[in-house]
Parts: structure tokens; sequence; C-alpha cells
């Protein structure tokens, strides 16, 4: 049965197996994305003591389906003013990095869409590119507030692209590949292998950034609400918005995703290397125990935790103490370790460049 | 030596992860929403909703239209207009009460000689045309007889205090 579906998939044309394979991987991040929600609202709910939403279906599980019915079903009104094709295309190019971006997330061994050599290079570009939507999305409005949030957001993620840049840079001469695949298999060993340890500065760098380029809180400034109403996209209503919503989800399901893969050894099991080798021949506790696309769901889903705790604690921070952080705490931070790291690699120390 | 001690603290995140340590206790704190429609919290004797006039028990109505509650009124949504009836006694032709205009403060209640005007403990209701919001004699009433049970238990638990 299985062979010949493997064999029916194989017989297809390419471009419908890369279609498939594309679907397999949108639809359940979009579910994701939709669960995200939930579980942002459920968190902070929790942390204030309150319970969230638990009114639609059991326990509240249906409140994205609800949320999504809802934004479908509204108008997208399009201000007069407001260069229409533009203010259109925005959120299509929004969402459209971040969900290309994923093309090169490897889930498992081989697991991966375009195992292209690129790969972090091709991640940079795409998410960076992301910024062009809503830099769009606020000209386009042709209204006070969102061009206000549009300027906030791009200077801000041009700031914190360097330091990005430069805690990838890190990455790369750890594992000496730019292909994400294998900057996973360098990891391999045991948990002290991960890059996590060498580089712990630019871990914290990455995520801090990682936030950053979400426009998540408390770096939350180009959205502001209580500053300049909803930053870029004040004027979107409807599905429109809702694009908008799903391209900010997607992101931080592909930063927390992107984390678990370049520090915290992506498939990889925390137990290799720990645990005997017959420990993982055992039925259940075994394939669990061992390296698998679970664990990769878990540490992207633990990451995805920390944005949504992030959220329900910091206050946000001033625009200038933004670029203060970027330009004079991060970048300086990330090339000193850099430097650290040239020595490391240098002396070939410990596990990591032997 | 504090601003170096200052400095380091900020820089390796120390406070940070003293603000989410807070909050990660919260998290598994219990919570305290009241699911409102299914639980309710418990109400005091002396809670003031909807109004209601009273009747003694032999039927007869107690308000004698002395008009002390419209004169109390801060909010001045008391109107009352009275008349001799034909056995001689005060009684109200209109006694309105406009619930826009009522702060539910209870003073209508206490200045009451005849404990007629009192305010229930019914805050569940809603208008749906315009003009329902104006309170007659006959829905006062009416609510005051549905009531009445509950009424008389509030003022008796509440008498002791009085």
């Amino acid at each position: 049965m299985f062979d010949w579906i493997m064999e029916s998939f194989y017989s297809l044309p390419v471009v419908m197996q890369i279609l498939f394979k594309i679907t397999l991987i949108v639809a359940p991040l979009m579910l994701a994305v939709a669960y995200t929600t939930y579980a942002e609202r459920k968190v902070i709910g929790y942390i204030q003591v309150r319970i969230g939403p638990n009114r639609v279906g059991p326990r509240g599980w249906l409140q994205p389906i609800a949320d999504a019915v809802k934004l479908l079903t509204k108008e997208v009104i399009v201000p007069t003013n407001a260069n229409r094709f533009l203010f259109l295309s925005a959120p299509v190019l929004a969402i459209a990095p971040a969900l290309a971006a994923w093309a090169v997330i490897p889930f498992d061994d081989g697991m991966v869409l375009a195992d292209i050599n690129a790969g972090l290079l091709y991640l940079l570009a795409l998410t960076s590119l992301g910024v062009y939507g809503i830099i769009i999305a606020g000209w386009a409005s042709n209204s006070k507030y969102a061009l206000l949030g549009a300027l906030r957001s791009a200077a801000q993620i041009v700031s914190y692209e360097i330091a990005m840049g430069f805690a990838l840079v890190g990455v790369i001469m750890a594992a000496g590949s730019l292909n994400v695949g294998e900057i996973v298999l360098a990891q391999q060993g045991s948990i002290y292998h991960w890059f996590l340890l060498p580089l712990f500065p630019l871990f914290l760098v990455y995520f801090i950034s990682g936030v950053a380029e979400t426009n998540r809180a408390p770096f939350d400034v180009a959205e502001g609400e209580s500053e300049i109403v909803a930053g870029f996209h004040v004027e979107y209503s409807g599905m429109a918005f809702a694009v908008f919503f799903l391209a900010e989800y997607a992101n931080m399901i592909l930063i927390s995703a992107l984390t678990a893969l370049l520090f915290f050894g992506g498939w990889l099991s925390p137990f290799e290397g720990l645990l005997p080798e017959s420990v993982f021949a055992w039925p259940v506790l075994g394939w669990f125990l061992d390296s698998g696309v679970h664990w990769f769901l878990l540490k992207t889903a633990f990451f995805l935790f920390l944005f949504l705790w992030f959220r329900a604690t910091f206050p946000r921070y001033r625009y200038d103490q933004i670029m203060r952080l970027g330009w004079k705490v991060l970048i300086p931070v990330t090339i000193l370790w850099l430097f650290v790291l040239g020595v490391l690699v240098f002396l070939k120390v410990g596990p990591w460049f032997a | 030596m504090t601003a170096i001690r200052n400095f380091f603290k900020t820089f390796l995140l120390w406070e940070l992860l003293l603000g989410l340590r807070l909050t990660g206790r919260y998290l598994f704190a219990r919570k305290i929403t009241v699911q409102y429609p299914e639980e309710k919290t418990p109400m005091s004797p002396r809670f003031r909703g909807l109004h209601a006039l009273r009747r003694y028990p032999n039927g007869e109505e107690r308000c004698i239209a002395c008009k002390l509650c419209e004169a109390v009124c801060p909010a001045l949504a008391i109107t009352i207009d009275s008349e001799q009836r034909a056995d001689g006694t005060r009684r109200t032709t209109r006694y309105d009460i406009d619930l826009f205009k009522c702060i539910f403060c209870g003073f209508c209640e206490e200045a009451c000689p005849v404990d007629s005007i009192v305010e229930t403990h019914i805050f569940e209701y809603h208008f749906e045309n315009r003009g329902e919001q104006i309170m007659n004699k006959d829905k006062l009433l009416a609510i005051g007889d549905r009531f009445e049970k509950e009424i008389a238990a509030a003022r008796s638990a509440d008498a002791v205090y009085r």
C-alpha cells in the first residue's frame, strides 16, 4: 500500500510533486499560525490570571476558526486617497516571504523542500524582504499613523538585520556551511555539541533581533497601539488585515524554527549520545527519545512560547532605546564574539571545532 | 561601583529574567475569572438594583405620595403626581423613574417613611425600545408583587444593621 502510494507519487510530474510538498508544508503551517493566535490569548490570559477564550467550542478550541470566518466575511475597505494597487499588494508582499522561507527549513534529516547550499543566505534575504510589505502598506495607506509605523519599522529592521546577520555569521563559522541541514548535522553528537554553548551570546542576540524583526513586543513600535493606533495596518480591514496578522505569526514561527535549527540542533534529540544506543530501540519511548521531527517541533513550540511570554512580561521599548540596543549593544557583542569564535576555531577547541 | 553593578545587571538580562520569573509564576496561579452566566458572585442583601414599589400584606399599596424620594433623588429621576382617592387617602397617580437618569444610589429607599420604594437585587434586564427605560407605577408595582418574598428577605437580613 505504502509502496504503491510512493510509486504513484513519483510518477507524477515534478511540478505536481513540488506543489504537493508545498501544500504539505503550508497547510499545517497555516493551521499552526491560527492556533498560535489562540495560544497567545490563552498564555497571556493565564499570565494575567484570566482564563482566555473558552466560549467557542470545547475550551475555546474553535476560536481561531471563528476569528477567521469573521475576518473573511468583513469588507476590505480601501481608503479614497490610497494607492489601490500597492495597498492591496502590500499584505501579499508581507506574507509571501514568510511562507517562502519555509522552503529551506529541514524538518528532519533530508526532509526539506529545497535542499540548497545557500540556504542561510536565502533565509536572510527573505526575512528582510518581509519589511517591504510593511513599508508599502504604510506608504500606500496615505495615512499619517501608517506612515509613521512604516518608518519606525523600516529603521528598526535595518538596525537589527545587521546584528542578526552577524549572529548568523557565527553559525556559519561554527558549522562551515550555509546549508541549513548541514548546520544541524554539524551539531550532531550530544547535547553538548549543539551550538548553544559556543555561540551562547550569539543565540541571545539572534533571538532578540528575531523578536525585533517580527515586530513583536517589546519591539512593537511599528504597531504601538498606545502611540500610533495600529501603525502600518491602521487602514486595513477584513482579510487584508488578516493576511498581515498571518504574516506576523508565520514569521514568529519561522524565527522560532530557525533558532531551534541553528542553535538547538533542530531535529536532534537532546538524549543523543547520553543514553546508550539500545534505549532508542525500545518500542514507543525509544522512538520518542530518538532524533526526529518531533524534537524540532517541540523546540520550535518552546521558542514560540517565549515570544508569548515576552509579550506578557515586557513593556514596549522607547524608539531611541531600540536604536541604542540595536547599534550600541547587540552589534558590538556580536563582533566581539565573532573574534572569540575565530580564536576558538583557530585553536580547535572543545567538541565543536575539533 | 553601583554603576558597574547596574550595567552588568542590565547587560546580562538579569532584570529581564526576574520579570520573566514573576510572570512565569503567575502563569500557574489560580485563575480568578468568574464564568458569569454559569457562575455568579455572592450578592449582598443591600444590593441596589432595579426598583420596585411594595404593598402591605392586605394588598394596599404602601406609597402615600409624600414625595420625599422625589425630593432626595440627586439625579432628578423620579416624577410623582398625587391625588386624593375616594376613601380620603392620598395616593400617587403617576410614579415614574427614568432608569437612564437613575444612578442607583439608594437614597429614595432610605428616604421612604413606609418602605414603599425599594431597590431589588435584579440587575439583569434590558430595554428594546425607546421609552421602555421609564418605569411607571404599574411596572414598579408588578416587580414589587413578583419579588415581594426576596425583597422582604433582604430587608430582614439587613435590618439588624440599621
